[in-house]
């Protein structure tokens, strides 16, 4: 049962590093003060929670978190393409929190009843977190949504740019079925549809349209190794101290 | 002798909350006492604190000093949750400017962030400026009575 759970934990982990590296790139240059400590605080939580998980695939043989997320060059990463995509302007870096968020906090919402415990406690305890990475992707979309003909546009933009690249967070494992006849998850397809039952709830309360998602191509492939160009130079700039000296005591 | 081990961790404060002892902010789950082997279970307020391999440091230290042979648990069998926090530690909280979290048990959909109670002036008439602070355990308030800003111990 160690690879589905490995290959579970993977895409976990890496997703938050990848995205808690991306949050961190906020640090010093956001929109306002307290959006500037908002993206620096979720980078923290991210890191800190993926440092969780990559501890418990320590525990299943693999070595250990600092070379996990230092050594791994691109084609090694299973993290999905929507976190890998650089900032840009903040009203992408929001769409993509509230896509990414949405899904995650029900991922780990859904892993508080895994049957792989050590998985399944860390999630209560993730979960409770999340709250407030999802309180603060829902305060903005709806506030932002419905204010300015402009932040409406930009929002709208960002958000049909985003759907087929937030639809690759779903991409199926090659062990759905075994984790979902285990009780270790419940698969990418239940925890699709939860997602789009809460993104329609969140947007119809804005001027925002969902794009029509059976029309969306989801961009594929991270899962398995398969990344933009984007992700190199992250995994460059991320590990550069590290590689200078990687034996370094802090 | 389990008294005596929690009598020494009392003096181990959070690192940036110094008014408040790792055992009143709830964060040491266990303490197995074996002659002079003592194991310390603790877990983190938030995964990502940065302060916990420090926590971990200055536990072992207090026990090594007073002749015991620690070994620290980093464990998330009995998860932190805000409940955790002593009234002792919650009147310590209050005291140090930063309001104490309300009980988790009424917290379903974070409406309760909306209503902290000023530290300063116990003021209710106050508005949550952001749900991210200087410390990730803390949010940003405004109190509209006294018209100070203040911190709240994020309920979790």
């Amino acid at each position: 049962m160690n690879l589905p759970i490995k290959e579970l934990l993977y895409k976990m982990a890496d997703d938050q590093l990848i995205l808690g590296h991306r949050n961190s790139e906020w640090t010093g240059m956001g929109p306002l003060l307290e959006e500037d400590i908002a993206f620096s605080s979720m980078a923290q939580d991210k890191i800190g929670q993926s440092l969780a998980l990559y501890t418990l695939l320590q525990g299943l043989g693999e070595q250990d978190p600092d070379t996990v997320a230092f050594m791994r060059n691109s084609n090694q990463f299973h993290n999905c393409q929507l976190v890998e995509l650089p900032n840009q302007e903040y009203d992408f870096s929001l769409i993509r929190h509230f896509l990414y968020d949405t899904a995650e906090a029900l991922r780990f919402e859904m892993l508080t009843n895994s049957s792989y415990e050590p998985l399944a406690q860390l999630a209560k305890k993730i979960r409770g977190e999340l709250r407030y990475h999802t309180l603060h992707a829902n305060t903005w979309i709806k506030q932002l949504g419905s204010a300015t003909p402009e932040s409406i546009e930009r929002l709208q933009k960002s958000l049909d740019y985003a759907m087929p690249f937030a639809l690759g967070i779903f991409e199926p494992s090659p062990y759905e079925q075994e984790l979902i006849t285990s009780g270790i998850f419940e698969g990418e397809e239940a925890l699709q549809k939860k997602w789009q039952a809460k993104l329609e709830s969140i947007i119809s309360q804005t001027k925002l349209i969902l794009p029509d998602l059976k029309m969306a191509k989801p961009e594929l492939g991270g899962r398995k190794g398969v990344h933009t160009d984007h992700l190199q130079p992250l995994l460059d700039e991320m590990s550069e101290v590290f590689k200078i000296d990687p034996g370094a005591e802090w | 002798m389990k008294d005596k081990i929690l009598h020494i961790l009392e003096t181990v404060k959070d690192p940036e909350i110094p008014v408040l002892s790792l055992i009143d902010l709830g964060v040491i789950t266990d303490v197995v006492v074996n002659q002079k082997s003592v194991l310390v279970k603790m877990t983190p307020t938030f995964v990502g604190c940065p302060a916990m391999d420090y926590m971990k440091a200055e536990v072992e230290a207090a026990l090594q000093q007073n002749g015991f042979i620690p070994t620290v648990q980093i464990t998330f069998e009995t998860p932190w949750s805000s409940d955790l926090i002593s009234e002792k530690g919650k009147t310590a909280l209050k005291k140090y400017g930063l309001a104490p979290p309300p009980s988790n048990k009424v917290f379903t959909d974070l409406e309760i962030l909306e209503t902290a109670i000023c530290p300063r002036c116990d003021g209710e008439n106050t508005e949550m400026k952001s749900p991210f602070g200087p410390t990730l355990c803390r949010a940003l308030y405004y109190c509209h009575d006294c018209k100070e800003a203040f911190e709240q111990f994020k309920p979790l």
